[in-house]
C-alpha cells in the first residue's frame, strides 16, 4: 500500500500504459498473425495500466494524502507537475473502472480487425487515449495539461477514423475540427489565467484567484466554458458527439462517451471551484439552463434516432445536461452563500458523473455486441434478438434500466440526489433563481420520462419480437471475454445504486477534503424547508428499498407461482387477425418514437419526404416503389454553423484579395511591415 | 411495527379489485344498467388464475418474468402509500431500517415508471401490432404525464416540508388550512395525472377490446391466465393507490397519527373509504359523460397538468 503513495504508481501505470502502445507497435512489426497478438498484448496492458490506476487512486482516497511532485526538466513553459488529490483520484477511479472494462471486452471484440485493419497501430492508439485519460486529472501545470489534452484528442481522432469507412472518416473530420476549436478557447483560458497571475502553474492559480479583476474571471470562465464545453458536448456545441463516438470501434465509444466527455466536466470542476472559486452566482444559473437544455433537447433527439450508437451518444448529451444541473446548482449554492447545499449539488454531479460512465459503457458495449452479430447500426433492422443474445441482452436490459433511472440502480440514485438539491433551491428567496430551479426540475422530469421512452424503444424494438429484417445468417452471442466485461460493469450498476448511502456520505467527505466547501458552515438562508431533509445522505437506503423489492417479489410472486403451479402453458402464435403475421407487422424503432417526435415538431423540426415509382409512367396505376424517408431538421447546422461558415468564407475572400501572387507585390508587403514597426518602436 | 407492515401490504391487494368494481357499477347505473355485482373483479382474478394459458412462440423470458415483477412492485408501492394511518413518521430515526424508505415520493413515482417500463416492453414482447402501438403510446403518455405527477407531489412535499408521504400527511395535518389552498390547484393537476396514468377517460378507455385507440389493454392483449390475472391486478392496485394518494396527501384529514389506538383507526378507516368513494365515483362520473380525446390532445391535457403543478408550486412558495 505504501508503494501506491508514492510517485513511482504513477510510472508504474503510466508505463504500463507507454509498454502496452510501443509493445503493441513492435509486436505487429514482429508476429505476422494478423494483429491478434499485439491487440490482445495491447488490451492486457492496457487492463493492467487501468487496474494499476484504481489501486493507486484507491489509496490516494484511502489514506487522505495527495501525491504531489513534478520532474525536472528544462523545456521552456512546461513543467511535468503532477498533483493527485481526492478529486482526481475520484476522477481516476472512473477512468480505470471503465478503461478495464473496455480492455477486456477488447480482446474479445478485436476479434474482426484481424487480418484487415492493424492492430498494433490500434493498440497503440488505444494505450496512448487511456494514458492521457488517466493523466490529464493528475496534470497540475497549464502547458502539460494542455499537452495531455491535445493527446486525448488526436489519440480519439485516429480511433474514430480507425475503420477507414467514408462515414467515420467524415466524422472524425467534424470532430477534428470541433476539438480543435475548443482547445482554442481551452488555450484563451489558459493564457487569460496566466496573464493574471502570471503563472502557469495551477498551484500559483489556487493561490492568486483572490486578486483576479472579475472582468478577468469572467473571461476565463466564459472561454472556459466554450472549450470545454465543446468537449462535453453540451448544446449548440454537441454537433460533432453524435457522428465521432458511434463511428469507433464500440469499447472506444464506451471509453469517450463514458469517459471523455467527463474530463470536460472535470476540469469545469476545477476551474469553478478549485482554481477560481468564488464565483458569481448568475454563472450557475447560466449552467443550470444549459444543462436543462441540453437534457431535454439531447433526450429528443435520442428518442427520434433509429441508429443504435448515435441513439446513445445522444443520450450521453442528454446526461452531461444532468451534471450541468448538478454543477449549476452548486455554483448557485456557494454564490449565495449555501455551501452545505452547494456540496450535495456537487456530490449529484459528481455521483451521476460515475454512473453514467458505468452505464453508458455497458450500453455501448452491449450495442457492440449487437452490432457485431447483425452487422448493422439500424434499430430498424433489429427484433428478437434476446432469443440469439440473451447475455447481451440481459445486460443491455439493465444499462437501459439503469439509465432509465429505476431504482435500486445507479441512475436512480444520482438522478434522485440531483432531484433533491433543485428541490432545496426553489426555497431560495430571490424569484429569479426559483423560476431558474423549477425550470430545470421540470427539464429534469421531462428528460427522465422520455429517457424511460427512449430506453423502451432501444431494449424492446431490438431485442423483443420478431427479426425485422431476413437473415442468411443467425445472430450469435457475444465473445466470452465480452460478456465478462458487460456483467462486471452491470454489477457496478447494481453496487453503485444499492451503496448510495455510503457512496454520497463518501463524495461529500472527498469534496470537502480537498478544501471545495466546508460542510460545517450551516449558514444558508433558506427556511426550515430543509429540516425535514438535513440529514441528506440518509434519505435514500437504496440497498433497503433493493430488499424489500426483492422480498416482495419473492413472496407474492413466490405465492402465485405456488398456487397456480398446475397451471398448463400452450405455446402458440401470436393472435393475427386472420392474416399471417410478417416481420413488418410490429411496431418499428421510427414508428416507436413517431408521435413523440410529433407532439415536439416544434423543437424536433420532422421532414418527411415521400417517392414513388410507377410501373407505367404515364397511366400511374401500378406503383413499382414507393419510400418515405423520415428525418430530423439540422437548427445548429442551418442556424449557427451554417452562418459561420458563410462568415468565414467571406473573411477568407477578402484575404485573398492581398495575395495576388506577384513577388514584388510580397516584397512591397515587408517593407511597408518593416517601416511600420520602425515608426511603432520609434515612438513607443 | 409488523403488524403494520403486514397490514400495508395486503391492504391494497386485498380491496383494489373492490375499488375496480366499485367504478363499474357506478358506470353501469349512469348508462342505465344494473351491472355485474360490485365483487365480479374477484371473480375474474379467481376464473384467471385458475385457467391454463397461451403464450406466443415470439415471446422471451420477459414475458413470462414481468407480470410477476410489475406485480410485485405494485404490491411494493401500496405499503409506501397511507392509507388509513401515517405513523410509521411518528417514529423518528426509523427511516433507514424500515420499509418508510419506500415512502420517499421520487422512489415511488419511479416505481411507478418501472411498472411502466415492463409493461411497454411486455407490449412490444409478442411482435403484434396491436402491442407494439399501445406500448409507444403508453410510453408517450407515461413521459408526458410524470411531469404533472412530480409537480403536484412536490407541492404538497414543499408545503409540508418533508419528501417522505407519510411525514407529508402527518405534517400537513397541523397546517394552518389557508396555506392548504395550493394544494387544490395541485389536486386537479395530480387528477388529470391520475387518469392518464390509470388508463382512464379521456386518455384511454379501459372497456375496449375492440378500437385502435387502446393503450393499456393493447399491451396486455397477448396474456392469458394468470399472467392476465397478475397484469390485472397490478393495475388495480396502481388505480387504489393513486386514489390513496390523491385521498390523502390532498386531503389529509381523517387520516389517524397513532397506530394503538383502534376506535381512532376505525374512524380513519371510516373517512378513508368516504374519501376513495368521492375519488372513485368522480371517475365514474368523467367516463359517464366525457369522449375519450383524440391521441394527439392528451399531450394538451397532460402539459394543463403539469402547468398546473407548477402555478401550484409557485403560490406556495411566494407565501
Amino acid at each position: 500500500m505504501e508503494f501506491f503513495l508514492t510517485p513511482a504508481s504513477l510510472f508504474l501505470f503510466g508505463g504500463l500504459f507507454l509498454f502496452g502502445a510501443f509493445g503493441a507497435l513492435l509486436l505487429s512489426r514482429l508476429v505476422p498473425d494478423g494483429g491478434k497478438i499485439a491487440g490482445t498484448f495491447a488490451h492486457v496492458l492496457g487492463f493492467l495500466g487501468s487496474l494499476a490506476a484504481l489501486t493507486t487512486a484507491f489509496a490516494v482516497l484511502v489514506s487522505g494524502q495527495a501525491i504531489a511532485f513534478s520532474l525536472p526538466g528544462t523545456l521552456p513553459f512546461v513543467e511535468f507537475a503532477f498533483r493527485f488529490d481526492a478529486l482526481a483520484a475520484y476522477f481516476v477511479i472512473l477512468v480505470s473502472l471503465v478503461g478495464m472494462a473496455a480492455s477486456i471486452y477488447g480482446i474479445g471484440y478485436q476479434k474482426h480487425f484481424f487480418g484487415g485493419h492493424s492492430l498494433g497501430w490500434f493498440g497503440f492508439l488505444y494505450n496512448i487515449f487511456l494514458l492521457s485519460l488517466v493523466f490529464i486529472p493528475l496534470a497540475n501545470q497549464a502547458f502539460f495539461f494542455l499537452f495531455l489534452w491535445e493527446i486525448m484528442s488526436l489519440s480519439s481522432y485516429f480511433l474514430v477514423v480507425f475503420e477507414r469507412k467514408e462515414e467515420s472518416v467524415q466524422a472524425g473530420f467534424l470532430y477534428f475540427l470541433m476539438t480543435h476549436l475548443g482547445t482554442a478557447f481551452v488555450m484563451l483560458a489558459l493564457l487569460l489565467a496566466y496573464g493574471a497571475t502570471g503563472s502557469f502553474a495551477f498551484d500559483d492559480w489556487r493561490v492568486a484567484s483572490a486578486n483576479i479583476t472579475p472582468l478577468l474571471q469572467s473571461l476565463i470562465f466564459l472561454f472556459a466554458l466554450i472549450g470545454f464545453g465543446t468537449k462535453a458536448g453540451i448544446i449548440p456545441l454537441h454537433i460533432w458527439l453524435p457522428e465521432a463516438h458511434p463511428a469507433a470501434p464500440s469499447h472506444v465509444s464506451a471509453l469517450m462517451s463514458g469517459v471523455m466527455v467527463k474530463t470536460a466536466l472535470f476540469m469545469l470542476v476545477r476551474f469553478f471551484f478549485d482554481f477560481f472559486p468564488g464565483a458569481r452566482m448568475e454563472w450557475g444559473l447560466a449552467f443550470m439552463l444549459l444543462g436543462s437544455l441540453s437534457a431535454l433537447l439531447g433526450i429528443l433527439y435520442a428518442l427520434a434516432e433509429r441508429d443504435i450508437k448515435r441513439l446513445l451518444a445522444y443520450s450521453t448529451v442528454e446526461n452531461v445536461g444532468i451534471m450541468l444541473m448538478g454543477f449549476g446548482a452548486a455554483l448557485v449554492f456557494f454564490g449565495l452563500g449555501a455551501e452545505s447545499f452547494a456540496l450535495f449539488a456537487l456530490a449529484a454531479m459528481l455521483y451521476h458523473m460515475l454512473n453514467h460512465a458505468i452505464f453508458k459503457s455497458l450500453l455501448f458495449l452491449g450495442a457492440g455486441a449487437v452490432v457485431e452479430a447483425t452487422g448493422t447500426r439500424n434499430l430498424n433492422a433489429y427484433g428478437g434478438l434476446l432469443k440469439f443474445l440473451p447475455l447481451s441482452g440481459f445486460f443491455f436490459l439493465i444499462g437501459s434500466l439503469a439509465i432509465s433511472a429505476f431504482p435500486p440502480l445507479n441512475g436512480f440514485a444520482s438522478e434522485w440526489l440531483t432531484f433533491q438539491s433543485l428541490f432545496v433551491g426553489i426555497a431560495s428567496p430571490s424569484l429569479l433563481v426559483k423560476a431558474t430551479f423549477i425550470i430545470t426540475i421540470v427539464s429534469l422530469v421531462m428528460t427522465s420520462g422520455l429517457a424511460a421512452a427512449t430506453f423502451v424503444k432501444a431494449f424492446g424494438t431490438s431485442f423483443l419480437g420478431r427479426a425485422r429484417t431476413v437473415r442468411t445468417e443467425l445472430p450469435h452471442e457475444a465473445d466470452q471475454l465480452m460478456l465478462l466485461a458487460m456483467g462486471f460493469l452491470a454489477l457496478l450498476t447494481l453496487v453503485l445504486g444499492v451503496g448510495a448511502t455510503f457512496m454520497i456520505a463518501a463524495l461529500i467527505g472527498m469534496i470537502a477534503s480537498i478544501g471545495l466547501t466546508d460542510p460545517l458552515s450551516l449558514r444558508f438562508p433558506f427556511s426550515e424547508f430543509i429540516a425535514a431533509r438535513e440529514q441528506f445522505a440518509n434519505v435514500l437506503p437504496l440497498e433497503t428499498i433493493g430488499m424489500l423489492l426483492l422480498v416482495i417479489f419473492a413472496v407474492a410472486g413466490g405465492a402465485v407461482y405456488f398456487a397456480t403451479r398446475k397451471r398448463g402453458i400452450v405455446y402458440g402464435r401470436t393472435w393475427d387477425c386472420g392474416t399471417p403475421l410478417s416481420p413488418r407487422t410490429q411496431i418499428s424503432s421510427t414508428g416507436f418514437s413517431r408521435s413523440l417526435v410529433t407532439i415536439f415538431q416544434g423543437i424536433l423540426r420532422p421532414t418527411r419526404q415521400t417517392s414513388i415509382e410507377y410501373q407505367d409512367g404515364k397511366m400511374r396505376y401500378f406503383i413499382k416503389y414507393q419510400g418515405i424517408k423520415m428525418g430530423l431538421g439540422d437548427p445548429y447546422r442551418s442556424g449557427i454553423y451554417g452562418p459561420a461558415h458563410n462568415v468565414l468564407l467571406f473573411f477568407a475572400r477578402q484575404a485573398r484579395r492581398i495575395q495576388s501572387g506577384n513577388v514584388n507585390a510580397y516584397a512591397l508587403y515587408m517593407f511597408v511591415t518593416l517601416i511600420l514597426l520602425l515608426v511603432w518602436t520609434l515612438y513607443s | 411495527m409488523i403488524f403494520f407492515f403486514l397490514l400495508q401490504l395486503v391492504a391494497i391487494p386485498v380491496l383494489s379489485p373492490l375499488a375496480v368494481g366499485i367504478i363499474r357499477k357506478i358506470k353501469a347505473h349512469m348508462q342505465g344498467r344494473v351491472g355485474a355485482s360490485v365483487l365480479q373483479p374477484y371473480y375474474d382474478l379467481w376464473k384467471l388464475f385458475h385457467k391454463d394459458e397461451v403464450i406466443s412462440e415470439d415471446a422471451t423470458w420477459i414475458f413470462r418474468f414481468a407480470p410477476y415483477l410489475i406485480f410485485a412492485v405494485s404490491v411494493a408501492v401500496g405499503i409506501a402509500v397511507p392509507m388509513v394511518t401515517a405513523v410509521p413518521a411518528a417514529f423518528p430515526g426509523i427511516e433507514r431500517l424500515s420499509f418508510l424508505a419506500l415512502s420517499d415520493f421520487l422512489v415511488v413515482i419511479y416505481l411507478f415508471a418501472l411498472m411502466t417500463f415492463f409493461l411497454a416492453l411486455l407490449g412490444i414482447e409478442t411482435g403484434s401490432g396491436f402491442g407494439g402501438f399501445g406500448a409507444a403510446r403508453e410510453m408517450m403518455v407515461a413521459a408526458l404525464a410524470e411531469g404533472g405527477l412530480l409537480f403536484s407531489l412536490l407541492v404538497a412535499s414543499v408545503i409540508a416540508q418533508s419528501g417522505n408521504l407519510m411525514g407529508i400527511v402527518v405534517n400537513l395535518q397541523m397546517m394552518p388550512l389557508e396555506t392548504l389552498f395550493p394544494l387544490l390547484i395541485a389536486f386537479v393537476g395530480f387528477a388529470i395525472a391520475l387518469l392518464a396514468e390509470n388508463s382512464r377517460f379521456p386518455v384511454d378507455n379501459p372497456a375496449t377490446h375492440l378500437e385502435l385507440t387502446m393503450i393499456h389493454e393493447a399491451m396486455i392483449l397477448e396474456h392469458s391466465g394468470k399472467r392476465l390475472a397478475l397484469l390485472e391486478w397490478a393495475a388495480a392496485n396502481k388505480l387504489l393507490i393513486f386514489i390513496a394518494l390523491g385521498a390523502n396527501i390532498f386531503f389529509p384529514w381523517g387520516v389517524a397519527l397513532q397506530a394503538d389506538a383502534l376506535p381512532g383507526l376505525a374512524l380513519a378507516l371510516v373517512v378513508f373509504a368516504a374519501k376513495a368513494a368521492v375519488l372513485l365515483a368522480g371517475i365514474a362520473v368523467i367516463e359517464s359523460t366525457m369522449a375519450k380525446f383524440r391521441i394527439f390532445r392528451v399531450p394538451d391535457l397532460l402539459f394543463t397538468s403539469l402547468v398546473l403543478g407548477i402555478i401550484a408550486l409557485s403560490i406556495s412558495i411566494t407565501f
